[in-house]
């Protein structure tokens, strides 16, 4: 019994040791930045102090038997074994205390459903390992994927400590910009297999399901920088296709819009354009490390039995067409990358594995014509 | 060539075949309770073992053992391997041991059939670790094998829908021998009312499993069709839904973890009253408390797909339907407590476990409560919190009450005394680590971590690294259980244990009129009374 009480001593004292040296975590959940959030948080603590009030009950009377009814305390046991007044009453007494917690419940769930009245809209689809953004309203289109300080420490071994990647996980290259007071209708789907869509800010989260659609608001009170994270498994790189959301003061957002739209010109011009092999090889390794080392490695060597090799494969080094219409289509564990790279990206990424990664075929594919191609591929199933 | 018939023909009398193949075709209910257990205990460490990779992977954030996709597969085939080969099959190990000598059988009334369960339980189980070592890897779309993602599976998907099958199959004939056991095999005295709760509570349990098995078995088969004869169930290009799977899944899924509950609170109902020297308290509202439980666990399963995007109606009222489960459950842990409530307590090592159970299960029931409230769950779902409730629910409530069932009847079993103060350094060791390893995964869920991911955000770093420091002191304490277990087995302290064992276990339940160690064969004449004191009447 001593050395129990010195095992659970000693363990106490390093679990405060530990949280001591880092104070950056949290216990309970977060209020969050909006409405709803807010809300959320309310019925959250509602329901856990009932909890707790229950358990102090419960486990009271628990322990105060286990103390005082002791054999060892010379106590005789007692052989009544039933009583129907009793049991009535911890029946009906539960009941008040659940419907207590279904009003509020019930409200709440009313209000995170009404959808009507929004000022804006934003579809946002799944895919096996980022999320894609379009604001139906403006046309600004855009994928969202693991920024690359991330992406290279959370390779196996990479020799990187993440506490030294700000926000390891939990960044992106292109964030999602939202105006805030706006109600935001959101509309959800995958291209693939079920995402779902979590910023713990925003006080809930949504599947997103392959054919169809599902709906969510939000309106943000606080400008500022919220983050989330892919919380339906998808597959290998689940953890690893975070979510974040800026929301800014409309005319920052104003701004941030005409911006996008200069930028997307831009793209198109660069599509157009012919390219030197140089152009797209060396475009093409940062597509590479970006989309396609977390499976077949950084040097292409793959896994055995799990991820092919790239490097002097019979179908990389092959047709070019037939390669191309893997990595449009994809096949079992391997996405369509068809509609997920713009075509410069698409291009430059083909180009680079038939000539990087210790293959030479020595040929080259232009943006223009992968274009052509992506035109031709079926639109996503839900439109 | 007479003779040896004859001596076949004496056989029964005499004890069961040498060697080996006692075990390979044996059909005494003894025999096929230890080969259940024994390989109910294998198969906890073998899935132990997987939770402790996923630990050590979590112990720091980063990369540093093992691939993303083998990760994935380490967290489907942990599941499977502890609900499909750990704790339903130590379940029916206890259920072939006991039911027999507490309603006073000679044995199950499908001995063949009882047989023929077991070894496909080991074809299943053994069918499903086989995926490990296939192109592709083992299944890596979490034990729910929710399409489209399980379809992305390598050559492994064909092995494990079939794996389910066997394990369906077996699990359906354990089933139908225990409800046939029950219903014929009692001696004349054990009305149905009088039997004891973990009779009560299998012969429950086991409609639930014929009911939902055939469901899970559907549902996988339809997985198969749709990869490889180009249905689309679930594939809306073909005019399919993803999320009828979900529906099929959880339909088979919810009353599948109270297939896991309600026989450990059959065990807890009846280890709680021999040391509280205690009738049971209001034993029939237990029975129907159980009952009341298992029909709720059918019309509740959408609880588990709140945010997949239901009409407003089914959110509700799934929401409604699952807060209900809160009034039986809450009447058994009250009926525990005033059990326990003026008797005269004891605590050995059984006793340890069964209050340990009742406090961390209802920890588990809170946080239960808390999550059946839709509008909340969109924070909770599918992030750590609801991965410290559910094991809440499994580890400290049927794996202790699978601990406290061993060392209760162990004694029975072998006619030997387990070490007490072993035994009671394995329940210390247990509890605490299991609050170490399980508590911090609150904090987890409600901070933002998903549930699933290999690796995190370096703010979830402390609780993370403590909850692995408590895997690794929880899975290795196990060991001491086995320990204890072949120390028993081999003769135990020394002690000569009494037919009784427990201090007036005799007015409780008919198994300790029985001698220690329990003959080969029992109650070849029916008993003419039975004890009343576990019932109350």
């Amino acid at each position: 019994m001593i050395k129990t009480k010195q095992l659970f001593a000693a363990l106490t004292l390093m679990i405060l040791g530990l949280s001591s040296a880092h104070a950056d975590y949290t216990l309970n959940l977060m209020q969050g930045v909006t409405e709803l959030s807010n809300d959320v948080y309310d019925l959250h603590m509602w329901v856990l102090w009932i909890c707790i009030v229950i358990g102090i009950a419960v486990f009271g009377t628990m322990f105060y038997s286990i103390y005082y009814h002791r054999k060892s305390m010379g106590h005789k046991a007692e052989q009544f074994h039933e009583s129907t007044t009793v049991e009535i009453i911890w029946t009906i007494i539960p009941t008040v205390i659940l419907i207590a917690m279904a009003i509020p419940a019930t409200k709440l769930m009313l209000e995170m459903d009404d959808i009507q009245d929004s000022d804006m809209t934003i579809k946002v689809t799944g895919w096996q390992w980022k999320w894609e953004y379009e604001y139906m309203d403006n046309g600004i289109h855009f994928f969202s994927t693991l920024d690359e300080a991330s992406n290279k420490a959370r390779q196996i071994n990479s020799g990187i400590d993440p506490r030294s990647v700000p926000h390891y996980l939990l960044n992106v290259d292109k964030p999602l910009v939202v105006p805030i007071n706006t109600k935001i209708r959101f509309l959800f789907t995958a291209a693939d297999v079920i995402h779902s869509w979590w910023v713990p800010d925003l006080g809930w989260k949504k599947d997103t399901v392959p054919g169809f659609i599902n709906e969510a608001w939000t309106s943000v009170e606080k400008a500022g920088t919220y983050r989330g994270q892919c919380t339906e498994l998808c597959g290998k790189d689940h953890g690893f296709m975070p979510i974040v959301v800026i929301a800014m003061e409309k005319e920052d957002y104003d701004e941030w819009v005409i911006e996008q739209k200069g930028e997307a010109l831009a793209e198109a011009n660069a599509a157009e354009k012919e390219w030197t092999a140089d152009e797209l090889i060396a475009k093409g390794e940062t597509v590479y490390t970006n989309n396609c080392a977390s499976c077949h490695m950084a040097d292409g060597a793959g896994i055995a039995g799990t991820f092919p090799a790239i490097t002097a494969s019979t179908i990389v080094t092959g047709d070019m067409n037939a390669q191309l219409d893997l990595l449009m289509s994809g096949k079992g564990m391997m996405p369509a990358f068809g509609q997920m790279l713009s075509a410069v990206d698409f291009a430059a990424v083909s180009t680079f594995i038939r000539n990087g990664l210790g293959n030479k075929v020595g040929d080259l594919i232009q943006p223009s014509a992968i274009k052509a191609k992506q035109s031709a591929l079926p639109e996503d199933e839900d439109e | 060539m007479s003779a040896a018939t004859a001596e076949h023909d004496d056989h029964h009398d005499h004890g069961p075949e040498k060697g080996l193949l006692r075990w390979i075709v044996t059909t005494n209910h003894k025999d096929i309770g230890t080969l259940y257990l024994i390989f109910a205990l294998a198969m906890f460490f073998v899935g132990g073992t997987m939770a402790l990779i996923i630990r050590t992977e979590l112990f720091e954030p980063g990369m540093q053992f093992v691939d993303p996709q083998f990760f994935n597969s380490m967290t489907t085939m942990h599941a499977l391997v502890m609900v499909f080969g750990a704790v339903m099959p130590a379940f029916v190990g206890l259920a072939n041991w006991m039911i027999p000598m507490m309603i006073g059988a000679p044995d199950m009334a499908l001995p063949r059939m009882n047989n023929m369960s077991f070894w496909m339980l080991v074809a299943g189980v053994l069918l499903l670790a086989s995926t490990l070592f296939m192109e592709g890897g083992a299944p890596a779309s979490g034990w729910t094998l929710y399409p489209p993602l399980v379809l992305q599976t390598g050559s492994a998907l064909p092995f494990a829908i079939f794996s389910v099958h066997l394990l369906g199959i077996s699990s359906i004939m354990g089933a139908i021998n225990i409800i046939a056991t029950i219903f014929n095999m009692r001696a004349p005295a054990m009305t149905l009312m009088k039997m004891p709760l973990f009779v009560w509570t299998w012969l429950i349990t086991a409609f639930l499993l014929i009911a939902i098995m055939p469901v899970f078995a559907g549902a996988v088969t339809m997985l198969l069709t749709d990869r490889f004869f180009d249905t689309s169930f679930f594939d809306a290009a073909g005019g399919g839904d993803p999320v009828l799977y979900q529906h099929i899944f959880w339909f088979f899924g919810h009353p599948e973890v109270y297939v896991m509950i309600l026989p450990t609170f059959g065990v807890a109902s009846t280890i709680i009253p021999v040391f509280a020297r205690k009738p049971l308290f209001g034993y029939s509202s237990m029975v129907y408390a159980t009952a009341a439980i298992a029909f709720l666990s059918f019309i509740v399963w959408a609880h588990h797909m709140f945010t997949v995007g239901m009409p407003m109606a089914g959110e509700l009222y799934f929401m409604y339907a699952t807060m209900l489960i809160a009034i039986p459950t809450g009447v058994k842990i009250f009926n525990w407590t005033a059990t326990m409530w003026k008797g005269s307590m004891t605590f050995e090592a059984p006793m340890l476990f069964s209050i340990a159970f009742v406090v961390l299960f209802t920890l588990g029931g809170f946080t239960g409560l808390m999550m059946a409230l839709a509008p909340v769950d969109f924070q909770y779902h599918d992030t750590y919190f609801i991965v410290a409730h559910f094991h809440y629910t499994l580890v400290p409530a049927s794996v202790f009450i699978l601990m406290a069932a061993g060392y209760f009847w162990l004694p029975k079993w072998t006619g030997n005394m387990y070490d007490e103060k072993l035994a009671k350094l394995h329940f210390w060791l247990s509890a605490v680590s299991v609050n170490i390893l399980f508590f911090p995964q609150h904090f987890l869920g409600l901070a933002g971590m998903p549930r699933r991911i290999p690796d995190y955000a370096v703010q979830f770093a402390d609780w993370n690294m403590i909850s692995s420091i408590g895997a690794f002191i929880y899975g290795p304490s196990q060991l001491i259980f086995v320990y204890i277990v072949y120390k028993t087995i081999k003769g135990g302290t020394g002690e000569k244990v009494t037919d009784e064992v427990w201090e007036g276990a005799k007015e409780q339940s008919l198994e300790w009129t029985l001698p220690s160690p329990a003959p080969y064969h029992t109650f070849s004449t029916p008993p003419k009374e039975v004890p009343t004191m576990s019932t109350g009447r």
